[in-house]
């Protein structure tokens, strides 16, 4: 795993080629390491964070802590701004328009949203899986896993071997190794989804976000995507959105709740589960409202 | 409370008429375009005769008027040169209209503009070519070229809007699956919405050939109506629409013969292209 892929750069953020040669320069130069149980997962600090659309004030100051090889859920009612937050961390939220935020996501201590940051980098480190399964229709089960290398520019990879890696470690490589050149179209929804986070380990971030992952998805298809996060925390820190209070009680070690932008409370999944401190947590848990 | 009951007479009596009143309308929509291809095929399948593809018009005033080899292959030409200049660029365009010009004012003025194109009568682009090229003399008089770029600004518009309504078919998760990959825009739309979209960009295009490949008066004072082959894009160039335009007015029976022998060429190309075309976007899907 590489240790540090966000460069603040010394070039201009105009010239988003410039920063971005140079990390995958670094990447490509450093030693693997794989053998060992390296953890390079990293920390994401929240601090202060507002994120609107347009006028609407989706997010309101939000701090909280996700820590290494944890998972780390939010569940909320929707609208609570639950999703926003996860987009904020790499900073997909401002792709939408008229959108923008305030406050700062910190991985480890460096700040994504500070101008010297790349914001291709900050997208790399900090993977995104999304509710519906997203693989690319016109690209094969392989080139889909590849993806995200070919159209980051990344050079010096063996694409054979990453994305051999990455479907075993998103549980898929039994299922389709011997037809990488079938479409990823073909596959079901829960093996799709796989697929997405095959995709999203290709490039190898360390920390990753997951909004709704298994909302689409059957009961089946679910529990092995629940299986499979409880394996990636050994090797990334894990934010999963959930509207599904069980999935959260399953896999989650810490669980955030948000009511309205705002964070209520955070604390270990079985704490908040059993004996929340704030009576708006116990009362959405007990299915009073939400 | 309701219960079960049978439907009742009069909405089955309904639902049969407007079934009637539906298939009639496919009807009468179908008889001109059954009735254009009974008479093509009946008139122009008498006029191809031996020679009628390998010889040029002759303009003998009496015996064999010489067959349509000329315009076969000027309208290759020309229609070739106007896809190389439209295409592109208007595949160009619309993909800037979609990914990066969605809201603001300079992608809403484009997109006026090639709204205003498309309504403009093919014959002014014909003359806005005359007036440019032809009587400013640029290279020379009247040429193929010039015909292909009056043709090229007929295609352009329609080959702008297809696309761009293609383009925005493609949905944005996958442009998001892309973002969150790190991915800059540009290589998302060469490599991701381009490709997705490839099926109907070809469609489209493939209209616009057709609907190019089948203009008269763009080429009519700019590539003009010539008798002899010709591959220099720089003299003038005889095309299918415009030896039709010709032949058809004259007094002789062989040459409007020879018109419809010409008008039957022309839409068995077009068809050729549509259905190799198609055939190709079939299989870059499966790919």
């Amino acid at each position: 795993m590489n240790e540090s892929t966000i460069q603040p750069s010394i070039s201009p953020p105009r010239h988003p080629s410039g920063p971005r040669m140079t990390s995958a320069a670094v990447v490509a130069r450093k030693p693997k390491r794989m053998a060992s149980v390296q953890t390079a997962a990293k920390r994401v600090t929240v601090e202060g964070l507002n994120a609107y659309y347009g006028d609407n004030h989706a997010v309101r100051g939000v701090h909280l802590e996700f820590a290494p090889n944890e998972v780390t859920a939010i569940i909320g009612p929707s609208g609570c701004g639950k999703s926003t937050l996860v987009r904020c961390i790499n900073r997909m939220h401002e792709e939408v328009p008229g959108a923008h935020a305030t406050g700062a996501v910190r991985l480890d201590d460096i700040d994504v949203y500070a101008p010297s940051v790349d914001v291709v980098s900050v997208r790399r480190t900090i993977g995104m899986v999304f509710q519906k399964p997203n693989p690319f229709p016109t690209m094969s089960i392989f080139d889909n896993v590849a993806a995200g290398l070919r159209l980051t520019g990344t050079r010096g990879v063996k694409l054979r071997d990453r994305v051999e890696q990455s479907l075993r470690r998103a549980g898929l490589w039994d299922e389709v190794k011997d037809r990488l050149d079938a479409p990823g179209i073909g596959l079901s929804g829960g093996q799709q989804q796989r697929l997405c986070i095959a995709r999203t380990l290709a490039v190898e971030p360390e920390v990753i976000l997951m909004d709704e992952p298994a909302s689409a998805l059957d009961p089946i298809a679910t529990l092995r995507i629940e299986e499979l996060v409880e394996d990636l925390k050994q090797r990334y820190t894990i934010v999963i959105v959930t509207h599904n209070m069980q999935q959260a009680a399953r896999v989650a070690d810490k669980t955030a709740f948000m009511l309205n932008g705002d964070l209520v409370e955070m604390d270990s999944t079985e704490k908040m589960f059993t004996t929340p401190s704030d009576s708006r947590t116990e009362e959405y848990v007990t299915g009073k409202f939400g | 409370m309701s219960t079960l009951v049978q439907v009742s007479g009069r909405r089955r009596r309904k639902d049969q008429l407007m079934r009637g009143l539906l298939g009639a309308a496919t009807a009468v929509a179908i008889v001109p375009l059954a009735l254009i291809l009974y008479f093509l095929l009946k008139k122009g399948l008498g006029a191809w005769s031996g020679n009628f593809f390998t010889s040029d018009p002759n303009g003998n005033f009496l015996g064999d008027p010489g067959g349509i080899k000329s315009a076969i292959l000027g309208t290759i030409e020309i229609v070739g040169l106007a896809t190389l200049i439209a295409i592109p660029l208007g595949i160009a365009v619309a993909l800037y209209l979609v990914e990066f010009g969605r809201a603001g004012r300079f992608g809403a003025a484009v997109r006026y503009f090639i709204d205003v194109m498309t309504g403009v009568p093919s014959i002014v682009f014909g003359l806005f070519v005359y007036i440019t090229l032809v009587l400013s003399g640029v290279g020379g008089g009247f040429a193929g070229w010039k015909g292909a770029v009056a043709l090229a600004l007929l295609m352009l518009p329609i080959v702008t809007r297809s696309a761009e309504v293609v383009l925005l078919l493609v949905p944005d998760s996958l442009r998001e699956a892309a973002l969150a990959l790190g991915a800059p825009r540009w290589r998302i739309a060469a490599r991701v919405v381009l490709p997705s979209a490839l099926p109907g960009l070809i469609t489209g295009s493939l209209l616009a050939i057709a609907r190019g490949a089948g203009e008269t008066a763009p080429l009519l004072f700019t590539a003009t109506i010539v008798q002899g082959t010709s591959f220099n894009l720089g003299q003038r160039m005889n095309s299918l629409p415009a030896q039709i335009f010709n032949d058809i007015g004259q007094a002789q029976d062989r040459l409007v013969a020879r018109a419809w022998g010409a008008a039957l060429t022309l839409v068995l190309m077009i068809l050729a292209l549509t259905v190799i075309a198609r055939l190709a976007a079939r299989r870059s899907r499966l790919a």
